[in-house]
């Protein structure tokens, strides 16, 4: 029950960049008689309301829905990315998961890939490119089937639910040391191999996915499995293991022909 | 104003279908001629956008989200309505009418209504064929489950993400046409002001969220998904970026606001617990199938719920509607629960919460199977009260959810302004006075999908095609007064929070426009609404600069439109002397029941902005029912 409520008082070490070319610094600042029963985000907003109230400028923070589902807020919480909770996002954090007296280091999602816009906003616009690039069915809208006409077993559509689980939010690559967006797209890749939709597209989607992900500047992957542990939706490696071998396969699978318009437009 | 609803004629059944085949088109080679600017990417922008595009039109798609995957829509979790009867179980075009607009206490048009539930059986096709992975049966077919207001199986979901993957689905559909050339993504770019030229939008003024640059967009046509306006009162389950801007400046442009009175308080969310919450959490309605409702019976009882016997307990939805009990309806359990706190009978440290006890029906059929049906639902309130609600009740409260009002839009979804087209939650075309769970990403995707890529020809070729640049006055004129607004908000330096303006109106609305409202509380509303309207514009504190990346100017620049929009909405809530569906006015009831007065209010109130000072003008347009009788809603 959160009836006896005892304040906290916590220091904070802010990453403060005024804008893309700024070096940028941690900045200290005191979050004093925090309820436990705060959001991290909430008690950033007490911090912010201060600093506005003093007249300077607050803390540029992303956020949303505020229920860990759009993938807007992303922060760097003494070094895990959302923070200390498993399967929960930025905004999923309580100052409850803290204690009195603690230090905070809040830092933006760091990765080549992800320039920083402004403090801890950062630019994720390159998973929105991974998708342009293949990241769907290419289906115009009105050339539907009815949809029992395409059955799919029940086991096969949950695999494919865990893996369209992905929000987004980019956690996977500021957890990674290589920076690495694999599980991002393997998720993407998963989700429609699995599918008897996605199959016509199978091969060349994986290809150009994967060719955009690498001219984007996200490293390899190299098995640490950093990134499901930091993952909100805990999707699972696995994944990764399966969008390699599709990608083998379409390497082995691809041959354009010369008449091929190509891409999967 | 003429409100003109171009409802086609025939019978309601056959309408749509003989006005798709008859209506006006754009040939192919012209469709890449005509320029189309869609704000908003959420179900409804994403899904036309897309769609558009495909058609061959030139789409540019804006957003103020660093991506189009994050509207609001990502966060419904029940599922979506459509007429499928692959359950067998008597559903059909007409039932999914029946129930939409007899849901809407019968405030909606008839032809809308019923093209909406035509082309539900379409979307569901469309979202498979894009490889969104709804719930399966073994085998293999589509899953469904029941939902408020229906007596049939006719939604379907994935898992608890059904917003979120059909956005994802959208989403892709949008991202093929921005990787193929044929959309022009603006992102973290909003829109602050649309332009009109003769009557006519021919664009629309933007702030780059990243630079602070204001930019001007010709455009033949533009579309508004932007969404609805809870967040006017502050708390609600709607995510923080949601705002009424870019509808309100529509209207101050010209295009006509209707029913902004309709607004839908959901009556199971995780209640306030502090001062420092920015928003609500919503509990799927579906708990209340095996929870019950209660406080204790006494004013001021603050003992642990485990100590207050069943004696001293009240159930009273139970009590007040034996025959529906705890799943009595939306708006009378929100009534209910606001009447039981005002009593004193809250419980929690706020006092604004009721109990939601599961202690009977895990008795009844053991922890297992509680947890089985809504384990999920159980974890997530754990996470935010952190306490277990396997032990003790639930606190539930009523908050704000939906707005089914939004700019008037004629059959073909444009606005009284010639090329202004809006969709989804922004319009208040389908929804009347209430809308129905899994209602809403139905409308979303069918407006983008299926109904404005077939509306927009008729109108953009009814129509002699006229270029206006952004070098005409009109644009000037727009981007140096959104300029001076923004300079104005910077330039005051005052003491108080943007923050703190925007709570206390939303407590305004809250207290005097919410669950119940009164002529008198109206009235209050409208003497303080303008006072705090001034003291915001004398004492606002907006940190930063114009030319970056700053999201308090991006704030304020919002909640002055709501200091503005409030006004219309309390305005409205006024002059309408009835009690419908989530507008419940305490002078009209008939014990305790909502008592509508379809003689004199049985039609749509769209206003028009009549100048900085002047009262806005109400317009109407009568709905007529043809196929249908409206009747009284009684739960009892």
């Amino acid at each position: 029950m959160a009836g006896a409520t005892k304040l906290m008082n916590l220091t904070l070490h802010v990453w403060r960049q005024k804008g893309p070319s700024d070096p940028g610094r941690m900045v200290e600042y005191k979050a004093t008689n925090v309820s436990p029963d705060m959001s991290l985000l909430e008690m950033l907003d007490v911090v912010n309301d201060e600093l506005t109230e003093k007249g300077e400028e607050p803390i540029a923070f992303e956020f949303d829905c505020r229920e860990g589902i759009c993938g807007t807020c992303g922060l760097v919480i003494n070094g895990r990315p959302h923070g200390p909770n498993k399967a929960a996002t930025t905004c999923q954090v309580y100052m409850r998961d803290f204690t009195d007296g603690d230090h905070l280091y809040i830092e933006p999602w760091r990765a080549a890939g992800f320039p920083v816009l402004k403090d801890c906003v950062v630019d994720r616009a390159a998973f929105d490119r991974i998708i342009q690039a293949g990241g769907f069915v290419s289906v115009n809208t009105g050339n539907a089937v009815d949809g029992n006409a395409i059955p799919i077993p029940k086991h096969q559509a949950n695999l494919a639910m865990d893996a369209a689980a992905c929000i987004g939010c980019g956690a996977c690559v500021a957890a990674c040391k290589n920076a690495s967006a694999m599980l991002f797209v393997a998720a993407k890749v998963s989700h429609l191999a699995l599918l008897p939709q996605g199959e016509v597209e199978r091969t060349e989607r994986v290809r150009q996915m994967v060719y955009q992900m690498d001219a984007e500047g996200f490293g390899a992957c190299t098995n640490q499995a950093e990134c499901e542990a930091a993952c909100p939706k805990e999707i699972s490696i696995d994944f990764i293991a399966k969008m390699n071998r599709e990608f083998m396969r379409s390497c082995t699978l691809s041959q354009k022909s010369r008449g091929d318009s190509g891409g999967t437009g | 104003m003429k409100l003109e609803s171009k409802v086609p004629g025939g019978p309601l059944a056959s309408k749509w279908t003989r006005y798709r085949s008859e209506m006006k088109l754009v040939a192919p080679n012209n469709k890449r001629k005509y320029k189309i600017l869609i704000v908003g990417t959420g179900l409804a922008g994403a899904s036309a956008a897309a769609t558009l595009a495909e058609l061959g039109y030139n789409v540019h798609a804006f957003t103020f989200h660093d991506s189009p995957r994050r509207a609001h829509s990502i966060a419904a979790q029940g599922g979506i309505n459509a007429a499928k009867n692959y359950q067998n179980d008597g559903d059909s075009i007409f039932r999914l009418f029946y129930d939409t607009i007899k849901g809407g206490d019968f405030r909606a048009r008839e032809a809308n209504v019923h093209r909406l539930a035509e082309v539900s059986v379409n979307i569901i096709d469309q979202c498979v064929a894009q490889g969104v992975p709804f719930n399966r049966e073994y085998g293999g077919t589509l899953a469904n489950r029941s939902f408020g207001g229906a007596q049939v199986s006719r939604t379907f979901y994935c898992r608890g993400q059904t917003g979120q993957q059909l956005l994802i689905g959208a989403y892709s559909a949008l991202s093929r046409q921005i990787g193929l050339g044929k959309v022009k993504m603006h992102t973290r770019c909003e829109m602050v002001d649309l332009v009109v030229v003769n009557g006519r939008a021919v664009g629309i003024i933007t702030r780059d969220l990243v630079t602070g640059r204001i930019e001007a967009h010709a455009g033949d046509a533009v579309v508004l998904g932007t969404g609805g306006y809870s967040n006017v009162f502050f708390l609600s389950t709607n995510a923080a970026g949601c705002n009424v801007s870019a509808t309100f400046r529509a209207y101050k442009r010209g295009a006509a606001f209707a029913n902004p009175c309709y607004t839908q308080i959901h009556p199971t969310c995780i209640p306030v617990s502090g001062d420092y919450q920015k928003k609500l959490t919503l509990m799927s309605e579906s708990l209340r199938n095996d929870g019950r409702v209660w406080v204790p019976l006494k004013a001021g009882d603050k003992r642990p719920p485990e100590q207050i016997p069943e004696g001293e307990r009240d159930y009273y939805l139970e009590r007040k509607y034996p025959s529906y009990g705890n799943l009595a309806p939306r708006d009378i359990s929100s009534r209910a629960a606001k009447q039981v706190c005002d009593e004193g009978r809250g419980v929690g440290e706020s006092g604004r919460g009721v109990y939601l006890d599961f202690k009977d029906a895990i008795a009844r059929v053991g922890e297992h199977v509680i947890r089985e049906k809504y384990g999920n639902l159980f974890d997530m309130y754990a996470h935010i009260t952190h306490e277990n609600p396997y032990r003790s009740p639930m606190r539930i409260y009523p908050a704000l959810h939906y707005t089914m009002g939004g700019l008037w839009v004629d059959y073909n979804l444009m606005s009284n302004v010639q090329n202004l087209f809006v969709i989804g939650e922004a319009n208040f075309s389908d929804h009347g006075a209430n809308r129905l769970g899994a209602s809403a990403l139905m409308q979303g995707l069918a407006d983008g999908y299926f109904i404005l890529p077939y509306t927009m020809g008729q109108e953009l070729a009814s129509v002699k095609k006229e270029e206006v640049g952004t070098d005409h006055d009109a644009f000037k004129e727009a981007a140096s007064s959104v300029q001076q607004k923004l300079d104005k908000l910077l330039a005051i330096r005052g003491k108080k929070t943007i923050t703190a303006f925007h709570k206390e109106l939303g407590k305004v609305m809250w207290d005097h426009c919410g669950m119940a409202r009164t002529a008198e509380s109206l009235q209050a509303a409208l003497r303080r609404i303008p006072e705090l309207r001034a003291d915001f514009w004398q004492n606002v504190s907006v940190p930063g600069q114009g030319n970056d990346l700053n999201p308090s100017l991006e704030y304020a620049n919002r909640v002055a439109d709501y200091l503005e929009f409030a006004e219309l909405l309390c305005l409205d809530a006024l002059q309408r002397n009835e009690s419908c569906g989530g507008h419940f006015r305490e002078e009209y009831q008939d014990n305790g029941e909502a008592a509508r007065n379809d003689a004199e209010f049985c039609h749509a109130a769209a206003w028009e902005y009549a100048g900085p000072d002047q009262p806005p003008i109400r317009h109407t347009e009568p709905l007529v029912f043809e196929e249908v009788k409206p009747t009284v809603r009684s739960y009892k």
